[in-house]
């Protein structure tokens, strides 16, 4: 993916109430990107999800948010990054249905068929870091 | 600070009170511009002027003694009242630090004989200040508890639509909290109003996540055990299509897009045929 960031916004994601200021901020720049009302719906979707697992399963850390310009293509890319205990079996925690905690087990998998461009770098004692990214048509 | 000291310094207020009042009134005046009149600030300054004066006399040595009851009193009444009508920390406090200006003007002076008094005075002023912040945050953090309540109830909403059906028109987010208040007020319309069948409502809700879902899945489940059918209406086209890519089953739960067609889909249910076919007619 070349493409040149326009605007980056950094969140702090440490509470219930930091979930929704993220699912706000991405809405906002999905909007002003031009994604369609669908890609936005997912985007901020995914975006809930990964900001709540940051929260809970990697005990809180940040969101990056930007912009990128890509040709005609404009998208909107959100980074999560925790230090929490990071994700032994990356394969098993993709599996939907599975959880390690009390939730549905579909945030981590749902999250990836919600968006184009999906990439995590995991493992145990390193934490978590999560990009997502979707374009305009 | 005996009690010899305390009315020390309540003769120096007494002896200054127009010097001090004056620079006090203007400071106040000036920070708060258009916020308040002179006159209501001068009515503010001597009742304040009057009780720390009155405490002093009393032999209030500091601020927490029972002889300053009213200025405290007086104090917190004031923070509340300019919390509620939307002035700044920096406002509401200028009010009570502007007393220093004539301070600092007696203790520049030099007047020696007098300037462990003014540090004295000084530091009471401190404590006003201090006080005076304390009571602008509690009273900040009532009115915003007070809001998150109102806005948890505001928000939630259930609603007999006809004999039998009650609905819920969820807007905004759905946390676990606002959940719990949907279920609790949901089942218990269900059992005041004997209805069979309840309608919940998403259109408001702006995303659907798996946190979302499981929390409708729940209520759901447990207007079941309460013996009544449950609809979830208001699914837009963006909702179903984010709700199919992330996996979530909603398996037998009865979905609708609309309000209205899940309101005759319950009427239908309720064995209401005629009425329903009137509704769908009109």
């Amino acid at each position: 993916m070349t493409a040149d960031p326009v605007t980056s916004e950094r969140l702090a994601i440490t509470t219930d109430g930091d979930v929704v200021r993220v699912r706000q901020a991405v809405r906002g720049l999905a909007q002003g990107a031009k994604l369609s009302l669908v890609d936005q719906t997912k985007l901020v979707t995914a975006a809930s999800e990964l900001a709540r697992n940051t929260l809970i399963y990697g005990g809180g850390g940040e969101a990056v948010l930007s912009v990128e310009a890509n040709g005609r293509r404009t998208g909107v890319r959100v980074e999560f990054r925790d230090d929490g205990p990071g994700i032994p079996d990356l394969d098993l925690a993709m599996t939907d249905g599975w959880t390690s905690g009390s939730g549905l087990g579909l945030g981590l998998s749902g999250a990836r068929r919600l968006v184009e461009h999906f990439e995590i770098d995991t493992g145990p004692g390193r934490g978590t870091r999560v990009v997502i990214a979707s374009w305009s048509r | 600070m005996p009690a010899a000291d305390a009315a020390r310094l309540a003769a120096i207020l007494q002896d200054r009170r127009g010097e001090i009042g004056a620079a006090w009134l203007d400071r106040v005046v000036t920070e708060l511009q258009g916020r308040i009149t002179r006159a209501e600030a001068e009515r503010e300054q001597t009742e304040i002027f009057d009780a720390l004066v009155g405490g002093l006399l009393a032999g209030g040595e500091r601020l927490d003694a029972p002889s300053f009851d009213s200025l405290r009193s007086l104090l917190s009444d004031l923070s509340a009242t300019r919390a509620r009508l939307g002035f700044t920390p920096r406002e509401t406090a200028v009010g009570v630090f502007a007393l220093k200006e004539g301070l600092y003007d007696i203790a520049g002076r030099g007047d020696t004989e007098r300037v462990d008094d003014v540090a004295a005075l000084l530091r009471l002023v401190d404590d006003l200040g201090l006080f005076t912040f304390e009571s602008f945050a509690a009273a900040r953090e009532g009115i915003i508890s007070e809001q998150a309540e109102q806005l948890l109830e505001l928000s939630t909403p259930v609603v007999k639509l006809w004999e039998g059906v009650v609905a819920v028109p969820l807007v905004g987010t759905l946390d676990s909290a606002r959940t719990q208040v949907v279920m609790e007020k949901l089942l218990q319309t269900l059992v005041e109003t004997g209805s069979e069948h309840a309608i919940i409502d998403i259109t408001g809700v702006p995303a659907v996540d798996t946190q979302v879902a499981q929390h409708l899945l729940k209520t759901v489940v447990a207007a079941r055990l309460m013996g009544a059918e449950c609809t979830i209406s208001g699914i837009r086209p963006q909702i179903a299509q984010t709700i199919v890519a992330l996996g979530i089953e909603f398996g037998d739960i009865r979905t609708k897009a609309t309000l209205a067609d899940a309101l005759v889909a319950a009427l239908r249910a309720n064995g209401s045929a005629r009425t329903a076919a009137a509704v769908a007619g009109a």
